[in-house]
């Protein structure tokens, strides 16, 4: 096992971590960072798949493909952060209410 | 000049303008209207030369800024893009001359910069031709469609914004990590590149699932469907319309798009006939769910469950090379799109009149707003497929393709799903039918705002007439055929 499948293993790893947090915990910081965490996870499978196929230097191509995801995941996490303040601050828990039936 | 109208790159101005607007209604919320209509006419011209260029000269194909694929990323349009393209203007135009009556000013200035980041989104979605690029626009999608679903900032609509955006989020990462996995493994996120190099190994499958599943979640097939009732019925209405109209649409273009180019060779029966299963299943219980709502938002939405459902029973039945079912897949989102934003833009009226949604008091509707509830009715016509309209004809391919293939079971479900949405509809007409004698001064909606709706109910209606036609745009670039990708 090489050090790049080493690491795409964590990458998995690490999503379904996140996946399984987002599932278990109720409050809504912790989903967001389960959501976080699973972007991660992501990023460095693609990192790690990068030097795998690249031979001696990276592949540029999911290098590019991390950075964008960043910026995108930056601006998912700080809208997610806004909503989180502001239904905190509307009913005073920051949790989604059960569902329902009507 | 004509020569020089066909080498515009109509393609290229349908993602810019919107974007461009946006940033200016961002910058400059005083005129935010004004630019706003100015921005969404222009994209209608620009889908009508886009139309007449491929009417012309068939497939669009529009390197970047002059780097090919595979260093560059591709625009691409297609019959069925075209068609999205198109329905995409039309609905944006009536919603955003819905909106300029339904927003008071302040609000105004929020919506637009979300709806205009929206449209831009929508158009590169069915533009791109690259698969990478396409997570982007899926973004982009996603987030603006959150943002405006929280736009009137009560508790509904944050919690009901806030489940979107985590099921959305969900739905784009698992997106991005059969990307990633493409990529891995055949060196490029050029869909028709990827078309010719995918074969069946390992990595393939599961950027299959991964990919699938996320746009199945976006697209809120049973049992994923948690997310869209309160989001849709908490938003304002021109919000509701583009999300029901277009945005669950966009997810699952995306889905037919990756599965008629990369993933068709993998042959997947099982995959198909769980799909099929699923949407089954959503027919009967978004109708059985729509029947027991007692607020008329919340029905419309369970509504669009089982319409979703209809999507994918066309998908199971179109993956053993049915034509017909791809067609009928393709119009049934199509008239879909149009009625429903009809219906939302109608039950908008009906809450500004009465002030709230509860079923059971539309009584008065139909003395007060008679040009609403037909639109509500005409719309209607379409969603339980009564024939002539869009839907019927989207039902009928469908019911074709079911029977060709002897899913007798499926033909059932078609058909008791039809029956039901009638049931749930006549439940909200004959309420608003109900006669009484003292009908007290409730506000009236602006002309504007009954009319667009009315014209919307009829585009749905009128599509029933014009399948011909609207045929011979689909098969422009042969969407649907085993074709072979020249580069």
């Amino acid at each position: 096992m090489n050090a790049a499948f080493f690491y795409a293993l964590v990458g998995v790893g690490l999503f379904c971590t996140g996946l399984y947090a987002l599932i278990v915990y109720a409050h809504l910081l912790r989903k967001i960072l389960a959501l976080n965490i699973m972007g991660s996870g992501i990023f460095l499978v693609l990192v790690a798949l990068a030097k795998r196929t690249g031979g001696m230097a990276a592949d540029p191509v999911p290098l590019a493909m991390v950075i964008t995801g960043i910026v995108v995941t930056v601006s998912a996490t700080a809208l997610a952060l806004t909503l989180m303040l502001r239904l905190a601050a509307k009913t005073g828990r920051a949790e989604l209410p059960e569902e329902r039936r009507e | 000049m004509r020569e020089a109208l066909l080498n515009i790159p109509w393609g290229v101005a349908l993602i810019l303008l919107p974007l461009a607007g946006g940033i200016a209604c961002f910058l400059w919320q005083t005129v935010t209207t004004i630019v706003g209509l100015i921005i969404l006419s222009a994209v209608v011209i620009s889908v009508a030369g886009l139309a007449w260029q491929m009417m012309e000269s068939g497939v669009y194909r529009h390197a970047v800024g002059g780097w090919n694929a595979p260093l560059g990323i591709d625009l691409y349009a297609d019959g069925l893009s075209l068609l999205m393209l198109t329905v995409t203007a039309l609905v944006g135009l009536c919603i955003s001359i819905y909106s300029t009556g339904y927003f008071e000013p302040k609000r105004s200035a929020r919506f637009w910069p979300l709806w205009l980041f929206l449209l831009a989104a929508l158009n590169a979605l069915f533009l791109s031709a690259d698969i990478f690029n396409l997570y982007v626009t899926l973004e982009l999608m996603g987030l603006a469609a959150v943002a405006l679903t929280a736009l009137s900032g009560d508790k509904d609509a944050l919690t009901g914004a806030m489940r979107y955006l985590l099921a959305t989020l969900l739905g784009s990462l698992a997106y991005l990590f059969g990307v990633g996995l493409l990529y891995h493994g055949f060196g490029s996120i050029d869909i028709a590149i990827l078309a010719q190099r995918v074969e069946s190994i390992p990595i393939t499958w599961a950027a299959f699932g991964l990919m699938s599943t996320g746009l199945i979640l976006k697209s809120a097939l049973f049992p994923f469907h948690f997310w869209l009732p309160p989001a849709h019925a908490s938003a304002p209405a021109p919000v509701s319309a583009v999300l029901s109209a277009l945005v669950v649409k966009a997810s699952f273009y995306l889905l037919l798009r990756l599965w008629l180019e990369i993933f068709k060779p993998l042959g997947a029966e099982g995959v198909e006939s769980l799909l099929g299963l699923l949407g089954a299943i959503a027919v009967l219980w978004g109708s059985l769910l729509a029947l027991m709502q007692t607020r008329l938002k919340l029905l419309i939405a369970y509504s669009t469950v089982a319409q979703i459902g209809y999507l994918f029973i066309a998908f199971s039945l179109a993956a053993s090379n049915s034509v017909t079912a791809w067609y009928a897949a393709a119009y049934l989102t199509l008239s879909h799109a149009l009625a429903k934003a009809a219906m939302f833009l109608s039950a908008g009226n009906l809450l500004h009149f009465a002030g709230q949604d509860r079923i059971a008091d539309l009584d008065r509707a139909v003395q007060r707003l008679p040009l609403s509830v037909t639109a509500f009715a005409l719309a209607g016509v379409s969603i339980m497929g009564i024939p002539p309209s869009g839907g019927f004809i989207g039902k009928w391919l469908l019911l074709e393709a079911a029977i060709q293939q002897s899913r007798w079971g499926m033909v059932a479900i078609i058909l008791l799903g039809g029956l039901l949405a009638a049931g749930y509809i006549f439940k909200v007409l004959g309420h608003a039918f109900t006669q009484v004698t003292v009908a007290p001064d409730s506000p009236i909606p602006s002309a504007l705002m009954q009319w667009t709706a009315l014209l919307l109910a009829c585009a749905a209606i009128l599509l029933g007439f014009l399948a011909p036609q609207v045929l011979s745009l689909l098969v422009i670039g042969d969407p649907f055929s085993t074709r072979e990708v020249t580069l």
